[in-house]
């Protein structure tokens, strides 16, 4: 059996397996994560959700699938079809592949590279094309106005990310995600790093165009912004991007501040419990904490939203990314650097 | 084998795409194929295994700079049939140019010539056990801090030159200061009144068409010489 998984087809096929291992997990959470959020924002607002296909209405978000799947695909006759297609296909696609570098637990990436937060960066910031293509392709006024707000928000957004990321990097002394939560194994970064994980979790929000920074769609000022125009299937892939994208950001809330796999306390019940079981509680903690602030914030107005990118987080972050440094270097205590 | 597959495939792809950049009809698909051709030097620069530079490559030039192109040329309503209007005119002009271009540049190719010790004298010899990442920080930020800083502070300036001559601020926007709207305090913004009850006030009757009267359209633009059509008089 070993012998099979040294020949080229035989690391294909492990490959092609460990692919499917972490889509499948990914795509079912993603489906009970719509279920969990309209479970959630119906207790916020004293209602019982969806609680009538299968026991507590667990087969929800599977009879959505269907609906989607067996509804119509209308392509808008001024629409340019190919990009029309392929805006849904890329935001999916993109939210799929920054999988391949996330480790659930020491060393259980399928890719573990080592420039793997620049891979996730680059990721996600590719997911403002699909929502550009679409608003573009659509030929239609509250689609373009909702790609050209997403193009704004998230260039915005990206930068205070970026020095987040630089700021945690520092810390840390390398690119490769593995070394990034095993540097946590003391302390973990959101305790020193307090504002910064605030700031990541905020322009997380804005980067997945949620709710309070929904501006893209805001089906209260121009319908559904990039996505008016589909429906049925193509619809159903921006869903998926979407709620994939949320999964995601929370794993990488819990990869760069969290601790990842590792346990609060490095004492026994605590490390009784697998990594991948800790990994997955924290992401479920990001993603309640998602649902939280859209239970909660009314949505911010386009202007209000830039201010804070750029006049707030930008300098708060420059600033504070200056500071860590300056302090790593005054103590000595900047990471060994290979 | 599967190396040099990979290369030829991505360096065929990106020249295709790079002739479709100034191909394409519409500005839109120019940048797209753009964006194809970003990638596919990322993919080529994996292939030489220097990963940094490609995930640069694909966070600065895909996820920003194009970002703003595509953001701009979506915007813009660009008439190409007039502007493929004079292509006749400028055929000349273009292609002495070009073939000027062309013969400069194949006398620079003849000409030129390795020093044979020019190995032994590059700045920055590769040291080994030390990844890509590492040694392009080591380059930039240790060995050519100065240059580098020189280059961020020319790039400062333009930035501040472009803002400056573009921002014209009229005084006409009206903008949110949040810090003065925080500040506000409802002792001094607001006055509260203790009106007594019925003082200053005016009763006006029920408005309603009165039934004798029925309104004609006509009659609107020239009431001021009629009764008022209006209520009844309480």
């Amino acid at each position: 059996m070993t012998a099979f998984f040294q020949t080229s087809f035989g690391i294909l096929t492990l490959t092609v397996l460990q692919a499917l291992g972490i889509i499948v997990p990914v795509l079912l959470g993603m489906a009970y994560l719509t279920f969990a959020e309209r479970k959630v924002l119906a207790a916020m607002q004293l209602r019982r959700g969806p609680n009538m296909v299968g026991p507590f209405g667990l087969f929800q978000p599977f009879a959505d699938a269907i609906k989607m799947l067996m509804k119509e695909t209308v392509i808008p006759s001024g629409a340019n079809r190919v990009l029309f297609l392929l805006a849904p296909v890329l935001t999916f696609g993109l939210a799929v592949i920054a999988w391949a570098v996330i480790p659930v637990n020491d060393g259980w990436g399928i890719a573990n590279i080592n420039v793997g937060i620049l891979y996730l960066f680059a990721i996600s910031s590719l997911g403002v094309y699909g929502i550009i293509i679409a608003g573009w392709a659509s030929n239609s006024k509250y689609a373009f106005f909702g790609a050209l707000r997403a193009a704004a928000q998230m260039v915005s957004y990206e930068v205070s990310i970026g020095f987040v990321l630089v700021t945690v990097l520092v810390c840390v002394g390398s690119l490769n995600l593995n070394d990034v939560v095993l540097a946590q194994r003391h302390i973990w970064f959101f305790i020193p790093l307090f504002p910064m994980f605030i700031i990541f979790f905020i322009s997380a929000l804005a980067e997945c165009n949620r709710s309070p920074f929904d501006i893209a769609e805001g089906e209260s000022e121009i319908v559904a912004g990039f996505m008016v125009e589909y429906s049925a299937m193509t619809f159903a892939l921006f869903f998926l991007g979407e709620y994939t994208n949320m999964i995601l950001m929370s794993a990488m809330t819990s990869i760069l501040f969290l601790g990842g796999w590792l346990p609060p306390f490095d004492v026994v019940p605590f490390t009784w419990i697998p990594g991948p079981i800790w990994f997955i509680a924290k992401i479920m903690f990001c993603l309640f904490v998602f649902i939280w602030v859209r239970g909660t914030f009314p949505r911010f107005r386009y202007d209000q939203l830039m201010r804070l990118g750029w006049k707030v987080f930008l300098p708060f972050s420059l600033i504070w990314l200056v500071l860590t440094a300056g302090v790593l270097v005054f103590m000595g205590w900047l990471p060994h650097v290979a | 084998m599967i190396a040099a597959l990979a290369f030829y495939v991505f360096a065929a792809i990106l020249l295709a795409s790079a002739a479709m950049v100034v191909s394409a009809r519409n500005p839109v698909h120019s940048v797209l194929f753009l964006i194809l051709a970003f990638f596919n030097a990322a993919a080529l620069f994996l292939l030489a295994g220097a990963e940094f530079l490609a995930m640069i490559l694909v966070i600065v030039y895909v996820g920003a700079v194009a970002v703003l192109f595509l953001f701009v040329v979506m915007m813009l309503d660009v008439d190409f049939a007039a502007l493929r209007g004079g292509f006749q005119r400028y055929v000349p002009v273009g292609i002495t140019i070009g073939v000027v271009l062309l013969i400069e540049l194949g006398l620079v190719l003849t000409g030129w010539k390795f020093l044979p010790e020019a190995s032994t004298i590059r700045f920055a010899p590769v040291a080994a056990g030390v990844n890509n990442t590492a040694q392009l920080g080591r380059l930039i930020y240790t060995d050519y801090v100065f240059l580098f800083q020189a280059a961020g502070l020319v790039l400062l300036v333009a930035m501040i030159g472009a803002i400056v001559l573009t921002l014209r601020d009229k005084g006409q926007s009206r903008r949110q200061v949040i810090a003065r709207q925080i500040a506000r305090d409802p002792a001094e913004t607001m006055v509260m009144m203790n009106v007594a009850s019925r003082v200053g006030m005016r009763d006006i009757p029920f408005l309603r068409p009165t039934e004798t009267e029925p309104v004609e359209a006509g009659d609107l633009s020239n009431q001021d010489h009629h009764e008022p059509a209006h209520g009844g008089h309480g």
